[in-house]
């Protein structure tokens, strides 16, 4: 069956990667933003990714191996891991109290958390080396307990915990707020007591969001450099982040090794973040046909 | 405690919701109004009214979900009111279904059962047993292991009903239950939502603002308007004998004027007859169902009505008049008038309310 | 919102939430002022006046004033393509855009100097012609617009979805040409959730530090911007100086983050469904 179209419609299914539109501007606008996207990141990205492999294979590998690269990778992502897991609870916490109840100066708290968000991260690192230094507010009574706070791996943690929040509360908030209050009544007709119907009703209804949350406070942590350079030794092997590392190989002029440690962050950053992706994905998959 | 009800004459075996004098208001707002009804044990009683009307709120409060503030509420003689709304065993099942999106079909069953305190809470195996006899009563057997998300409407309204049944409740309550759902599945629900009412023998109790369904599935109607009953009755009755103009004209369709008793004459509309015996004199709203009256070409003894517009089908027309600057469309016979042609319409029988 | 009675739970997880707030939020933001002033009002104000603390400012400034606008203009090529067409690569389209956001501070200046540093692939290039890009302000404009490439984006995509082509479409319909239709349509409709994408994407660009100190050498009175500022007067042990210019950049962010909520409580409806950082 053969029909003649029309020359419009003939066009367009020349183009399938399109969906036709009356609106203009689509090549002007696309070609704006490729252009602007591949000038400022995509090429300089290339750089990132290609300079590594001037080492060859073995080199780079031998780069990202180096005991002094892992231990800033285990570092950096570590303490990311951890401080991520501890804004689990303390974001949930916090989105949970903002959300449900009402007090006094609610609105202010709220605006609060995103503090850190807006904050510069030079002005957060040296507030909290003040914080934790041995003579600080919370250093010395911390050091009276026998726990050296800054210029440990444990300094490095309590900075990451800082930027990491906000990103665990807003995320789960809106869900939070957007949680259909019949679902809990139905709990309660059905006879579940309020921490029942928070156990199995609502936290678990929360969970995807919790973990998209941990993800981007993970993925900003790790990558983290201005909160965390102050308060962290910088010693080799011990308190030295990542991000440090790079900038000291940039210092020596050893670009390949440089772009060889930021392509493992990439690399490491990446997984993390493709590994929550699935796990929330399956989590998501029972909310969704 | 059973304790015999003061107020009626049955016992509490034979009218076991017993709702007196309820008031709740939100701010300014006055939501209940004194409100008092009973149920018969196994009755299914249907709350009906416009939005606004308190009926929702009615609802919520025998749930447990709202304190009134003044009132009681007692089944089978235990005080409702003492109760929170977890102790209460009240089936609820909510306008927008309110399933747990992350649990299958049958975890939504079974939760009622097994947030039990361990002491009154069944073995697994029973707990199992019983969401499979569950799924074969709502027939969604087999789909235990879906989710919310997969299953259409309607079956997520069954899966809500069975969740409720689950916890084998004193009382069922539906909230608007068909309302999210479009008219065909609406209607095929209706008839097997009174199947499982009849199977299972539970008082019911459901909200709606859709008089047909209303009229269709209860035993009895009760009808609200801000706040208050205005009429508790079997469907036929009130249809026939509406209690008030409001409770005429939200049910059915028909004719409402003003009119004027006086020396035993009513007027209304430019039409003069006889009033019924007995009607105190004053003004009336005056109100009949389009088909008891006749509709005749004039001369004739009848209110004035104008002919706008005629739609014919089958056997019967519908008429859209005016009369006394109103206008009304009812459900006569077939007619050969036309649109234009001045007729009097002549009302077998009548009701009048005082204004 | 539902405002319930206080049971005593409830005010133990309030109790603990608002401490924890406290702890983490509030102290450094304390802090900052308290160490700014220890030595005295006289002292800070000094600090405030050193040229080489205006220097740093004025650059701040230049850069915040290139970049934010460069990266807004992007922002709304951007989201006029992806939410008002549909086309393959669409979604590949907006995780490219958000990429920069994840990405380590550092590496995003890092990427620079691979390009035009001195070992870079166009270093030698740049030096003939005379064109320094690591150690110059260029650089700095650079790393900062890379920093801050999504986030004007990331505000209006979802906000243009939200509201659909259906306005501009009966404007085309009845005869309006694109430029007219872009700027008497589209610009009013998202106008808020502009504001909203360029108060956050300015407060990135005069804040940033990671990407900024890999690029700028640290240069002072030329490539220093107030966050680079403050490691060096921190570094040179000058806690004073370096906790008085810290004041400045939280001066900036409590502007922000009022700015930032008046327009969230004000205009809700009009900003993106979905707040994501």
């Amino acid at each position: 069956m053969s029909r003649a179209l029309s020359p419009a419609v003939a066009a367009m299914s020349r183009k399938p990667w399109r969906k036709g539109s009356v609106l203009p501007g689509f090549p002007l606008a696309l070609g704006l933003t490729l252009t602007w996207l591949s000038l400022i990141f995509l090429i300089p990205l290339s750089a990132l990714l290609l300079r590594p492999w001037e080492l060859g294979l073995s080199g780079f590998w031998t780069v990202v191996t180096d005991p002094r690269v892992l231990a800033a990778l285990r570092i950096s992502f570590g303490a990311a891991a951890l401080a991520a897991a501890i804004n689990a609870g303390l974001g949930l916490l916090i989105a949970w109290v903002l959300s449900r109840y009402d007090f006094p100066g609610r609105r202010w708290v709220d605006a609060l958390v995103d503090l850190p968000f807006a904050l510069p991260t030079a002005v957060a690192g040296i507030a909290l080396t003040a914080i934790y230094a041995p003579n600080g507010p919370l250093g010395a009574p911390l050091a009276e307990m026998g726990l050296r706070v800054a210029y440990t791996p444990l300094g490095i943690v309590l900075a990451l915990i800082f930027v990491g929040l906000p990103f665990v509360v807003r995320t789960v908030q809106p869900v939070l707020e957007d949680l259909d209050r019949e679902v809990e009544e139905a709990a309660r007709t059905l006879g579940a007591t309020p921490r029942q119907t928070a156990w199995r009703v609502v936290l678990p209804a929360l969970a995807p969001a919790l973990l998209t949350g941990v993800g981007l406070a993970f993925a900003r942590a790790a990558g983290e450099y201005g909160s965390v350079i102050f308060i962290a030794g910088n010693m080799p092997l011990r308190s030295e982040i990542a991000p440090l590392l790079i900038v000291i190989k940039l210092e020596q002029f050893d670009y390949a090794g440089a772009a060889a440690v930021g392509l493992a962050m990439l690399a490491l950053s990446f997984t993390g973040l493709l590994l929550l992706n699935t796990l929330q994905g399956a989590l998501a998959r029972r909310g969704r046909a | 405690m059973p304790a015999s009800s003061p107020r009626s004459g049955d016992t509490d075996a034979a009218m076991p919701l017993i709702v007196d004098n309820v008031c709740k208001r939100f701010g300014d707002h006055v939501a209940l109004d004194g409100v008092s009804l009973e149920a018969r044990q196994g009755e299914f009683l249907a709350l009906l009214g416009p939005s606004g009307s308190g009926k929702t709120t009615l609802l919520r409060v025998l749930a447990g979900l709202e304190r009134p503030d003044q009132g009681a509420v007692t089944f089978a003689g235990e005080d409702l009111l003492a109760m929170d709304a977890r102790a209460r065993r009240i089936g609820m099942v909510f306008q927008h279904y309110a399933l747990f999106r992350h649990m299958s079909v049958a975890q939504n069953i079974a939760f009622g059962l097994e947030v039990r305190p361990a002491r009154s809470r069944p073995a697994p195996s029973e707990i199992r047993k019983r969401v499979e006899r569950l799924l074969e009563l709502v027939q969604l057997q087999g789909l235990g292991g879906r989710y919310p998300a997969q299953l259409s409407g309607g079956q997520r309204q069954r899966v809500a009903l069975a969740r409720a049944l689950a916890i084998e409740p004193r009382m069922l309550l539906l909230d608007e239950p068909f309302g999210a759902l479009d008219a065909r599945v609406r209607r095929d629900l209706r008839a097997w939502l009174r199947q499982i009412h009849d199977e299972t023998g539970l008082t019911t109790i459901f909200v709606t603002h859709d008089q047909e369904e209303a009229m269709d599935l209860a035993d009895r109607v009760a009808i609200l308007r801000d706040g208050r009953l205005e009429q508790v009755d079997t469907p036929d009755r009130i249809y026939d004998s509406p209690a008030s103009a409001f409770v005429f004209s939200f049910v059915g369709e028909g004719v409402q004027l003003p009119g004027h008793v006086a020396d035993g004459v009513l007027s209304a509309a430019g039409w003069r007859t006889p009033a019924p015996a007995g009607t105190a004199a004053g003004e009336v709203t005056v109100s009949f169902r389009g088909e008891c009256a006749d509709l005749l070409p004039a001369p004739a003894d009848g209110l004035p009505a104008r002919i706008l517009a005629v739609s014919r089908r089958g056997g019967s027309s519908r008429v859209t008049c005016e009369i006394g600057g109103q206008t009304f469309t009812l459900e006569a016979p077939k007619t050969l008038m036309a649109p234009g042609v001045e007729a009097r319409l002549i009302p077998r029988s009548l009701t009048l309310h005082p204004k | 919102m539902n405002a319930r009675r206080l049971s005593a739970g409830r005010l133990a997880l309030i109790a603990s939430a608002l401490i924890a707030l406290s702890l983490i939020v509030v102290l450094p933001l304390a802090m900052v002022f308290h160490e700014a002033l220890r030595q005295g009002a006289g002292a800070y104000v000094a600090a405030l006046a050193e040229p080489d603390a205006w220097a740093a400012m004025r650059l701040t400034l230049l850069v915040a004033a290139i970049s934010v606008p460069l990266n807004a203009v992007f922002g709304l090529a951007a989201a006029w393509t992806i939410a008002k067409f549909e086309f393959r690569g669409r979604s590949l389209l907006v995780t490219l855009i958000d990429l920069p956001f994840s990405i380590s501070p550092v590496v995003s200046g890092l990427v620079w100097v691979l390009l035009f540093g001195v070992n870079g692939w166009l270093g030698p290039l740049m030096q003939e012609l005379g064109i320094r890009v690591i150690f110059n302000i260029t650089g700095v404009i650079l790393a900062t617009l890379l920093v801050t490439l999504p986030f004007v984006a990331r505000e209006l995509i979802p906000l243009m979805e939200q509201q659909g082509g259906d306005e501009e479409t009966a404007a085309i319909t009845l005869g309006a040409g694109p430029w007219t239709t872009f700027f008497r349509v589209t610009l009013p409709n998202v106008k808020w959730g502009l504001l909203y994408g360029v108060l956050l994407c300015n407060a990135r660009a005069m804040g940033e530090f990671g990407a900024v100190s890999v690029v700028s050498g640290h240069i002072r009175g030329l490539t220093n911007t107030l966050p680079l500022h403050v490691e060096i007067l921190y570094n040179e042990y000058d806690f004073v100086g370096a906790f008085a210019v810290a004041t400045v950049l939280a001066g900036l962010a409590l502007v922000t983050l009022g700015l930032k909520s008046a327009l969230e409580w004000r205009h809700a409806g009009e900003l993106a469904a979905v707040r994501r950082h």
